[in-house]
């Protein structure tokens, strides 16, 4: 049996995915490369490839892992997550930096728990939907749905990290939508979230202002050239100049001229564009669709409920992070922070997303089984 | 219980999934089509902001053409500098940033806003300039702070360096950013706001030639404002030297023949108008003009009730006194009246019921004694029997109450009062005792040093006027020279011919003028060997009555003028000389007779072929010379004792090359003198044997 297991895992497998995540990987460290070369960030690209070297191993291992094992587990890693967001804004255990509390210093390691929230939440949130079975939602269970994702959501907002916490938003929708929702009901949620978060805007507490600037100037950056609407600003001019075939690697003038902020994170997709052009961009576009569609294959061809609404909140959170960030650089959102998975520097994000895609893995590879 | 056993076996729907398929690929598609948005429709537009972003177009300052003498010595000069721009566009704020700005470069804050304010409209590219010369501790400030203040840039530039101690300033002029009101007006709509133009003097009227065209290069920056390279380099077209018409040893001695007295000297060569030197007192340090002047300084050059700003020599308007009856002789001889008229002066005389004084009483005069004497008596005579209307007449054919037409900017038209005149702008009649203070220079008549100059030295030169101008206008491009005449109108070149023998009546008269002798009003100005001409002036600043009420301080003593020329007829040279309440005239007149006899010497000098070496250090020579025997230098005819050796001789002071030879050769008898007694400097070694 164990032998036979081995050999279906080994098959099942999922190297089509595991080939366009690892061509999207890099690319991101041959922007990585370009965007820091003159900066003092040179050498982040070799960074980034332990970290993705790091992501695949940690792929593979939670791979090995049956989801279902997972699933039993993940009340006492939500118990965990909440306790370290809260620890988190502890003074003597929280780390601040930039303004922000978000990190716990174990060590010489910098640990963001938010971050890993999200892994816990798509998997605590696909197990209350899945026990839920494929019945209609009554008005209780869309309540405890909203607290289990509101409560780590709050904390995180408290640190504050407004763009973490909004990527938590779209593993619960997705959870409500596939989960059964009806019309009636999600009206009545859309309406309550509007007044809500009309209410938070003008309370003028739930927000700081610059967190307000950032979140408005997009839609006039050239208000405030100088101040909020720079970033959006220069990333525009960054798309806009790479044309259809891009200036080439290493020659965009708004990326090594250092207009362009954070060019080899947050903006990563601003600086590829420039120097790659149209081209460009849409083959990166396309290899996500293709990512995100052979995910949402998967869940299809999943073996339990609770298996495909794994692989469907981790679709959520990409699709979520990649039409945020894309969307910022190309002008139609916010400033938000969040950064575009596969493609940014950073190891969270990169961990995270190679987690995600690893229980996504596991589910697939165990399709057959039982 | 959120926390349920995991249940299996339930599958999720495809219409969900199908949904949310087609809800990725529909955001994907929104994504292309802003990316296309961007990318194919507004990539033009994006990449031109691309490189507004990166390439700046620095400017490359042209030096300023320097000005020359007329022997092509030296007069202003440009010396390497540094000025800090600020470039609002590379600022994320800029106003937060001026605190440390105006600290690090030792600027007045409120001043520095009020710059910054000027150019509100203007470009956030346009570099705005805050500080010139910048000192080696400010560039330091400058290099030290290139991230936190990003928008402050440094270039080099070419600044002006004027003579030291105001030497010729009214002249020369000065330059200064332009302001905004020449900025408004057409004539300068070439400039830009922080252009340097001139705004005096030469500086001014030949500024279009001496400002030359500014070059420019494109730097590659990035965002921090720090170059990565260079794409193109327009080169500065420096602007053209000028040589003017002044003599520097002329202007030199001009200058110290002024001394600190108030008042103006103009010298010039009345032949062509070549302006050889103009000095005009109090005079201001121009240099402090080339770095930007602090408001207070010039505030307080502004409000100085002595006008150091004002070129006397071109624009005090003031009333000639007795230097206007050299035009009184020419129009007296010209229509007759002057020859036969016979005075006889008593100390004044009785015109219409007032009692007109005189210096003196001067006795008999006549037309031959009366311009030495300057004798009032004979002048107001004369004027009654000419009357204002052919006064008038001559005066203004001759240039009085019109520009001369200099080509300096300002130049003043003075006045010569007419029956017309007053009735035009006082509504009256012509009160005809008002002829008779015309008749001696006062009352309403006014006039500019340059003017008297120009109209004395045409009556000497037997009615040849001459428009005066401070370059050679060979040397001027045609069109600028073409042009500056329309801009500068003036009474020009023109010959008004005098009657021989009046010409050499009134020659005569002013060469008598400076001669040693009773009532001759400039006797102690006389010049041995050198045939000066001239005549004096006092002009009371306020009536007989309103001195006797005032203080009598020294604000209310006359006015002193001296119009020189060399020699009386067709001469070479014409001084005019003007001391504010210098209250007698001799004394323009010594200052006037200094200029004229460093020109002389000069020319003479020149003559003879015995220009100063050009090494200014004392030189060894080795010579032999004979001592006669007798004290004092007196031959007594006994033979001289032959000396030889070696002497260090300063070549600049009056060395004679040609004694030097008479001396080595030898042969001179004992009344030749020996170098001592030559005047020349030199200093005996210690005796060495042949």
């Amino acid at each position: 049996m164990s032998q036979m297991r081995r050999f279906l895992s080994f098959r099942d497998f999922d190297w089509a995915l595991l080939a366009m995540v690892a061509l999207l990987c890099a690319l991101s460290v041959f922007e990585i490369y370009s965007a820091t070369l003159h900066t003092k960030y040179t050498g982040f690209h070799t960074k980034q490839m332990f970290w993705i070297a790091g992501g695949l191993a940690a792929m593979f291992l939670f791979a090995k892992i049956d989801y279902h094992r997972l699933l039993d587990w993940v009340p006492w890693a939500y118990g965990f997550c909440v306790v370290a967001l809260v620890a988190v804004m502890v003074p003597g255990i929280g780390h601040k930096a930039l303004g922000a509390r978000r990190w716990i210093k174990l060590g010489p390691i910098l640990f963001q728990p938010s971050e890993w929230v999200k892994v816990v939440l798509i998997l605590v949130v696909a197990r209350y939907f899945a026990n839920l079975g494929a019945r209609s939602l009554t008005g209780r269970d869309i309540l405890k749905a909203l607290a289990l994702v509101g409560i780590p959501m709050l904390l995180v907002l408290k640190q504050p990290d407004l763009g973490t916490a909004l990527t938590y938003t779209p593993i619960l929708i997705a959870g409500l939508f596939l989960g059964g929702i009806n019309l009636r009901q999600s009206l009545i949620l859309i309406t309550a979230a509007i007044v809500l978060v009309a209410g938070a805007w003008s309370s003028g507490k739930a927000l700081k202002p610059y967190q307000k600037a950032r979140l408005t100037s997009f839609i006039n950056p050239d208000n405030d050239p100088r101040g909020t609407g720079y970033q959006i600003r220069q990333s525009l001019i960054a798309v806009g100049s790479g044309g259809i075939w891009g200036q080439g690697a290493e020659k965009g003038t708004q990326t090594q001229g250092d207009f362009l902020p954070i060019p080899h994170a947050d903006f990563i997709f601003a600086a590829f564009s420039e120097e790659h052009g149209f081209a460009g961009a849409v083959l990166v576009l396309l290899l996500y669709f293709l990512i995100l569609m052979r995910l949402i294959q998967n869940a299809q061809t999943a073996a339990d409920l609770p298996g495909a609404l794994i692989i469907m909140g981790v679709v959520a959170v990409l699709t979520f992070q990649i039409a945020v960030n894309v969307g910022m650089v190309i002008g139609f959102m916010p400033v938000t922070g969040i950064p575009l998975p596969l493609m940014s520097y950073g190891g969270s994000s990169v961990l995270f997303t190679f987690l995600a895609l690893g229980v996504a893995m596991n589910v697939r590879m165990r399709r057959f089984v039982n | 219980m959120v926390f349920d056993k995991v249940t299996r076996g339930e599958k999720l729907s495809s219409v969900k999934l199908t949904a949310v398929q087609y809800g990725i690929l529909l955001m994907m598609l929104a994504l292309a089509a802003g990316l296309w948005r961007l990318q194919v429709l507004g990539a033009d537009n994006f990449r031109v902001l691309a490189e507004q972003n990166r390439i700046r177009k620095v400017p490359i300052l042209a030096g300023r053409g320097k000005l020359f003498d007329r022997e092509n010595r030296l007069i202003v000069d440009n010396y390497p500098s540094i000025s800090c721009f600020l470039v609002r566009e590379q600022s994320r704020n800029v106003d937060a940033d001026l605190p440390l700005i105006a600290r690090g470069l030792h600027l007045d804050l409120d001043q520095l806003r009020t710059a910054l304010h000027r150019y509100r409209t203007a470009p956030g590219y346009q570099p705005i300039p805050i500080k010139q010369d910048v000192t080696a501790d400010e560039q330091a400030f400058i290099e030290a702070h290139r991230n936190e203040l990003p928008e402050l840039e440094t270039i080099d530039e070419e600044r002006r360096l004027y003579p030291r101690d105001g030497y010729a300033a009214h002249l020369i002029g000065y330059v200064g950013e332009v302001s905004e009101e020449m900025l408004n007006d057409p004539r300068y709509a070439a400039y830009e706001p922080g252009d340097v133009v001139g705004k005096a003097g030469v500086e001014e009227t030949y500024d279009q030639l001496l400002r030359g065209r500014d070059g420019s290069r494109d730097v590659i920056v990035d965002s921090h404002g720090r170059e990565v390279g260079y794409l193109r380099t327009q080169h500065a077209i420096p602007g053209q030297d000028l040589r003017l018409t002044i003599d520097n040893d002329l202007q030199r001695a001009a200058e110290l023949a002024m001394g600190d007295r108030d008042g103006a000297i103009v010298a010039m060569d009345p032949r062509n108008g070549e302006i050889l030197a103009m000095v005009s007192r109090p005079s201001f340090d121009p240099n402090a003009f080339a770095v930007r002047i602090g408001r207070s300084d010039w505030n307080k050059l502004l409000s100085d009730p002595s006008h150091p700003l004002m070129n006397k020599a071109i624009q005090a308007q003031l009333a000639p006194g007795s230097t206007f009856k050299i035009l009184m002789s020419v129009a007296g001889l010209q229509e007759g009246l002057a020859q036969d008229l016979h005075v006889y002066c008593n100390g004044g005389a009785n015109f219409y019921g007032h009692y007109y004084h005189c210096d003196a009483k001067h006795g008999a005069v006549d037309i031959h004694n009366a311009i030495p004497y300057s004798c009032d008596t004979f002048y107001y005579t004369l004027a009654d029997k000419l009357g204002i209307d052919r006064i008038a007449a001559y005066a203004t054919r001759f240039g009085y109450g019109q520009k001369t037409g200099i080509d300096l900017p300002g130049e003043q038209a003075g006045l010569m009062p007419s029956a017309q005149w007053v009735m035009k702008y006082y509504h009256r009649k012509w009160y005809a005792g008002e002829t008779i203070s015309v008749g001696i220079g006062q009352g309403a008549i006014e006039a500019t040093p340059l003017q008297l100059a120009r109209i004395i030295g045409g009556i000497a030169s037997d009615g040849h006027m001459v428009r005066p101008h401070v370059t050679f206008p060979d040397e001027l491009p045609a069109d600028f020279r073409h042009a500056l005449q329309d801009t500068y109108p003036g009474s020009g070149n023109a010959y008004i011919p005098i009657n021989p023998e009046d010409w050499i009546t009134i020659t005569d008269g002013m060469a008598q003028v400076t001669e040693p002798g009773a009532f001759h009003t400039a006797g102690s100005a006389h010049l041995d060997g050198i045939d000066l001409a001239g005549k004096t002036g006092t002009a009371q600043v306020m009536s007989h009555e309103a001195l006797d009420r005032s203080n009598k301080g020294r604000s209310t003593f006359p006015n002193a003028w001296f119009v020189g020329v060399t020699p009386r007829r067709n001469p070479e040279l014409v001084v005019a000389v003007l001391w504010q309440n210098g209250e007698f005239s001799y004394y323009p007149a010594r200052i006037g007779a200094k200029v004229v006899a460093a020109y002389v010497e000069k020319q003479r000098r020149l003559a003879h072929n015995l220009q100063p070496t050009k090494a200014p250090a004392p030189v060894e020579v080795g010579a032999v010379w004979s001592v006669p025997n007798a004290k004092g230098g007196k031959d007594t005819g006994e033979t001289a004792h032959i000396r030889a050796g070696h002497f260090f001789v300063n070549p600049g002071a009056d060395s004679r090359p040609a004694l030097a030879r008479d001396a080595r050769g030898q042969a001179a008898g004992p009344a030749h003198p020996g170098p001592a007694q030559m005047g020349m400097a030199l200093r005996e070694l210690p005796w060495r044997k042949p």
